[in-house]
């Protein structure tokens, strides 16, 4: 017992795991700074960390703490987001929340410092299972029912995951979590396959992704920052680690950046258009990963430490608009420039990131994965991250801010948002401009030695022009009346081709998309409620199965086991 | 002094451990008072424990132990033999009862009659004496005679719950019938076996019945009437008839000791006849085992845990989930290797202490709100914080969540799935396990999110129900990080089971001198 809980108090995730238990026991105030102290104790724990912590649990050799590049800069990176999670969580007073998000960040930093897939697998659980809890916090039946489903996929995503493990480990007789592509898909066991689509769940695939805008905008307002930074981040590092340079992975990621860009463009709920965003940025990773040239994978390494930051920030500022009107819809909201200039100026922030204007942190880190694919030889890959970027642009960068600030909107007499959320996003506003102005820092962190350079006039230009390019289109979408905020009055001129042929092509999409859609949600909701109602024939209260029967007839039964066993034995059936 | 004492223990452990209950039974009944009728129980089952731990550590290197009753040598005089199976059994038994018994002194107050309370300890430890009787004996009819002991001193114990719903009684006649019938099943093919080879000693049995032509009709007869017999014992589906009923409406200690010793002493028996009695030697036994008895675990695996789901009763939930987890116990065995049988070991141990810790927890909740239903425990995670955060654990620990003791035995049976090559069961294990997600959720969500009844006050069980309670979750915590001495254990037990070892000569004599 000893022998197995020493090792663990010295790995980064032993200080939120114990500040988990102490909330249980604290009153608030105290509450508040053990949920920032905790992360802070973990980052030092991280950069002082000593390798290799063994430990057996159950016959097995378990490898606690692999500390390499890879694993210190996600360590480094969760324990900084859980540190601002806490401080823009600082005012509210829901135990319930602060545990689950300390038991969230834990889990998030010991699965990405374990060395093997059992390790793994059990950090992997443990996510699944607290972070469930920022959703349900919320207490309402819609936020219970979309925690059900959230609950239902990242379990699954275990076991699919345990059960690639297993088979895995029967074909190899390794559970050492090093590098699983070997040769390419051709040559994956079933296990690697079943371990790749796990992955893939918790990374949200196309296909695999329902889960992500359905469950983030169901949590809390600080639920939601914390979910959009450690479950998919997560699983970036584990593709990072376990499949760098797989080529499926190129397409997969192509069609992930593209695919949310509809969806977001329509929606009106705005955290999730952000979960949309969110999942469009995934894509940009997933095929540095597939690349899995140095830069590329610099690049989706980079990406993912600088958009936990931006996007976290959105989610902030979304947040806070929230906490002051009490809605997050598009087309409610609007004017807030005035009433909350700085939550405002700190979105804008956000929002420049995430569209990579230059001295922000997207333009020295997302940059680095599509010009891996341009060296790399990928040109259509390049191409179809320029289109996503471009996109990004419109449906986050100039929607989100524009809906929540400048458009008009309905009278509101609020507040700026409360100190301490001001101060969680002022800081990763501040992080977000240090790694755009100085992106050496975190270029010093990533696992290859870099040899890139943001600040080129080329670069600088390509980015410009789409950003211009961006604009555009973001007008066209203003001007056709497509985005479910638009108000007549805030319109600019513009050519009426685009006025009529824009809505025609994007109406049909955004029908056709939802028809489908929508039939696919009913078929799977009518089979699984026929489904229940079919076990509960079979196996409810009054059924067959659970029905007390009389003596006499379990006797016919005794008799019926008896005779077949008897015939088999005397038979010699075989 | 101690020394003298652990030598004198390790000469007479295996006969110790069953006289001592079985002459405090009657003490029991002799003293008056309840309080002294708890103390002689506790200290017998207490006595008992030691003496099973100190079985585990000699035999946890494979070392077989034989006693010689009355120094009769055997096979003529009869012998207790103690490998590292049945030290295991026994030892979970008598932890079982040690733990369980303060907890018992406070429940009964409210489910059994005062004036039936000492009768009620005489009973509790008839039933004790009998299960460590069948576990340690080494000679078959003894064995029999064991199981009768324990099974009509059952039937009483059912059938004092009717001191709060009448349905006990008739819970317990079924039980009865069904059990007698068990009995007599399994007394038949005791009786073919001495007719083909005249001997009740369980290792000269085993030894015998090697020897036996494969075509022998009466042995082939016989192995079907004790695999039916100990079914019904087991509660094997579809022969589960009579458990959901008696672990309804026992009082809760007793349901909570059934499903943590009664049946799990049965699947040993069914272990000991088939592995060191018959041997698997022939085509026949095989046959039965994964032709019989392998799908129907299967189906006790999902169908019993679809009728959990179901249930508005919570313990008769946990009944049909106790059904589900035999699935599991006879998977292992029917897998007929040593991995199989490792985790049919660790499964006995790691479900006593999963499915003890959960009937003690729900009956904490029984004892302060009066009854069994989901209703009673809507929001009791605010009134009753410790009780139904033991509940929580308890259930993880069924689901096999890492970190508990349940994970570890899953672990070992899909690890053993696997060496055989049956990853689709393996497959199956992990979904129904995923059935377990939901009826533990079920209590989950009505403890932790319904309201509770209006003007309830927040009311935690007392402690001398919630220290038994948070004992056994501990034990749980514990052993699902520290499990390499269980496991290990459970491998020689496995071991010894399956190589013949039980029935190999070259056991250490212990006891009085032979005449």
């Amino acid at each position: 017992m000893f022998e197995t809980v020493l090792p663990f108090l010295m790995t980064p995730v032993a200080p939120l795991f114990i500040g988990a238990i102490l909330l249980l026991f604290l009153p608030n105030i105290l509450r508040v700074l053990v949920t920032i102290a905790a992360p802070a104790v973990a980052l030092y724990l991280t950069w002082n960390a000593q390798t290799g912590l063994p430990i057996s649990i159950a016959g097995l050799e378990l490898e606690l703490m692999r500390v390499d590049k890879l694993s210190t800069l996600f360590s480094t990176l969760f324990s900084i987001a859980a540190i601002l999670v806490a401080i823009y969580a600082a005012q509210v007073r829901d135990r319930v929340q602060q545990i689950a998000t300390m038991l969230y960040a834990g889990a998030a930093i010991g699965a990405v410092l374990a060395g093997d897939l059992v390790a793994l697998f059990v950090y992997w659980e443990i996510t699944a299972l607290s972070s469930v809890f920022l959703i349900w916090a919320n207490r309402t039946n819609a936020a219970f029912s979309a925690g059900m489903r959230y609950l239902f996929v990242q379990v699954g995503s275990g076991i699919v995951l345990v059960a690639g493990i297993a088979m895995h480990y029967q074909a190899s007789g390794s559970i050492a979590f090093e590098n699983l592509t070997g040769a390419g898909p051709e040559t994956w066991s079933t296990g690697i396959w079943l371990i790749f689509v796990a992955l893939g769940v918790k990374a949200a695939f196309p296909l695999l992704h329902a889960w992500l805008p359905d469950a983030y905008p169901a949590a809390t307002i600080t639920g939601t920052v914390a979910l959009s930074a450690f479950t998919t981040k997560m699983a970036i590092y584990a593709l990072a680690r376990g499949f760098p340079g797989t080529d499926l992975l190129i397409v997969i990621g192509v069609v992930m950046a593209l695919f949310p860009i509809i969806f977001a463009l329509l929606e009106n709920d705005l955290r999730r258009v952000l979960a949309h965003a969110l999942n469009s940025q995934l894509g940009f990773m997933v095929v540095g990963i597939g690349i899995g040239t140095q830069i590329a994978l610099n690049g989706a390494v980079a990406h993912a430490f600088a958009s936990v930051l931006y996007q976290g920030l959105l989610f902030m500022t979304a947040g806070a608009v929230i906490h002051r009107t009490g809605t997050g819809k598009a087309n409610e909201l609007g004017g807030l420039a005035r009433s909350m200039p700085l939550t405002f100026a700190f979105c804008i922030i956000g929002a420049a990131s995430i569209a990579s204007v230059p001295l922000t942190a997207g333009f020295s880190t997302k940059s680095m994965t599509i010009e891996g694919a341009a060296y790399a030889g990928q040109y259509w890959a390049w191409f179809a991250l320029y289109v996503a970027s471009m996109a990004t642009i419109a449906h986050t960068s100039l929607k989100v801010p524009y809906s929540m600030f400048l458009k008009s909107g309905p009278k509101r007499d609020v507040k700026d948002a409360p100190p301490a959320m001001l101060l969680a996003m002022g800081l990763a506003a501040a992080a977000c401009l240090y790694i755009g102005t100085a992106p050496g820092a975190l270029y010093a962190m990533l696992p290859f030695p870099v040899h890139y350079e943001p600040y080129t006039t080329a670069h600088v230009l390509a980015y410009g022009q789409i950003i211009l390019f961006a604009v555009l289109a973001f007008m066209l979408l203003l001007r056709a009346g497509l985005l479910p905020t638009m108000k007549r009055e805030t319109l600019i001129n513009f050519d009426w081709t685009y006025r009529k042929f824009a809505p025609a092509i994007f109406s049909f999409i955004g029908a056709l998309v939802s028809t489908i859609w929508s039939e696919i949600a009913r078929g799977f909701h009518a089979t699984t409620s026929g489904a229940g109602r079919a076990l509960a024939a079979i196996y409810g209260p009054n059924s067959v199965a659970a029905r007390v029967l009389p003596t006499g007839m379990m006797v016919l039964w005794l008799a019926v086991l008896f005779a077949v066993v008897l015939a088999l034995n005397l038979l010699d059936v075989r | 002094m101690i020394e003298a004492i652990t030598t004198f223990t390790a000469q007479h452990g295996p006969l110790l451990a069953i006289a001592v209950p079985l002459i405090a039974s009657p003490l029991a009944i002799l003293m008056v008072n309840r309080v002294a009728a708890f103390i002689v129980t506790w200290l017998s089952a207490v006595t008992s424990f030691g003496l099973a731990a100190q079985m585990v550590t000699i035999t946890a290197d494979g070392t077989v132990l034989s006693y010689a009753i009355g120094g009769w040598a055997p096979p003529i005089g009869i012998e207790y033999r103690v490998d590292a199976a049945n030290a295991l059994v026994v030892l979970i038994v008598s932890m079982m009862a040690t733990v369980l018994l303060p907890y018992m002194r406070t429940s009964i107050e409210q489910e059994v009659a005062e004036r039936q309370h000492t009768l009620f300890y005489a009973c509790f430890l008839l039933c004790f004496t009998g299960l460590m009787g069948v576990a340690v004996t080494g000679d078959a009819f003894n064995v029999f005679v064991f199981l009768e002991i324990s099974s009509l001193s059952t039937y009483a114990l059912v059938a004092m719950g009717a001191a709060k719903d009448k349905r006990a009684l008739s819970a317990a006649y079924d039980y009865l019938v069904l059990g007698t019938l068990g009995a007599t099943f399994f007394v038949i093919g005791l009786g073919m076996i001495y007719m083909v080879t005249g001997t009740l000693n369980l290792a000269d049995l085993g030894r015998r019945l090697a020897e036996v032509d494969a075509e022998n009709r009466t042995v082939r007869t016989a192995y079907g009437f004790i695999v039916v017999g100990l079914g019904l014992k087991i509660a094997m589906y579809p022969m589960h008839r009579w458990l959901p009923g008696a672990y309804t409406f026992a009082p809760t200690t007793i349901s909570a000791f059934l499903a943590s010793t009664a049946t799990k002493v049965a699947i040993y028996v069914l272990a000991r006849f088939v592995f060191s009695v018959f041997q698997i030697d022939y085509p026949f036994e095989r046959d039965t085992l994964q032709f019989v008895v392998l799908p129907l675990a299967l189906l006790a695996m999902f169908t019993a845990s679809f009728v959990a789901v179901f249930q508005q009763n919570v313990k008769r939930l946990l009944a049909y989930s106790s059904l589900g987890q035999i699935g599991y116990m006879l998977l292992g065995l029917t897998l007929l290797t040593a991995t199989g049988l490792t985790a049919t070991f660790t499964h006995l141990f790691a479900h006593a202490l999963t499915k003890g810790a959960l009937f003690l927890a729900v009956g904490a909740i029984i004892y302060r709100t009066g009854g069994p239903m989901m209703h009673n425990l809507a929001g009791q995670a605010r009134l009753m914080p410790w009780t139904s955060a033991a509940i929580v654990v308890g259930g993880l620990s069924l689901i096999g969540i890492p970190g508990t003791v349940g994970f570890v035995s899953k672990w070992v049976l899909i690890q053993a799935a696997f060496e055989a090559d049956l990853w689709p069961i393996a497959a199956a294990i992990v979904a129904s396990s995923l059935i377990a997600v939901v009826y533990v959720w079920r209590l989950v969500e009505v403890l932790y999110l319904q309201p509770a009844r209006e003007g309830a006050a927040k009311r935690e069980a007392p402690l001398t129900m919630l220290i038994p309670i948070w004992v056994l979750v501990v034990a749980i915590v514990w052993t699902g990080f520290d499990a390499d001495g269980l496991v290990s254990v459970a491998r020689t037990a496995g071991e010894s089971l399956l190589d013949g070892g039980f029935v190999a000569d070259g056991a250490r004599i212990i006891g009085v001198p032979g005449r």
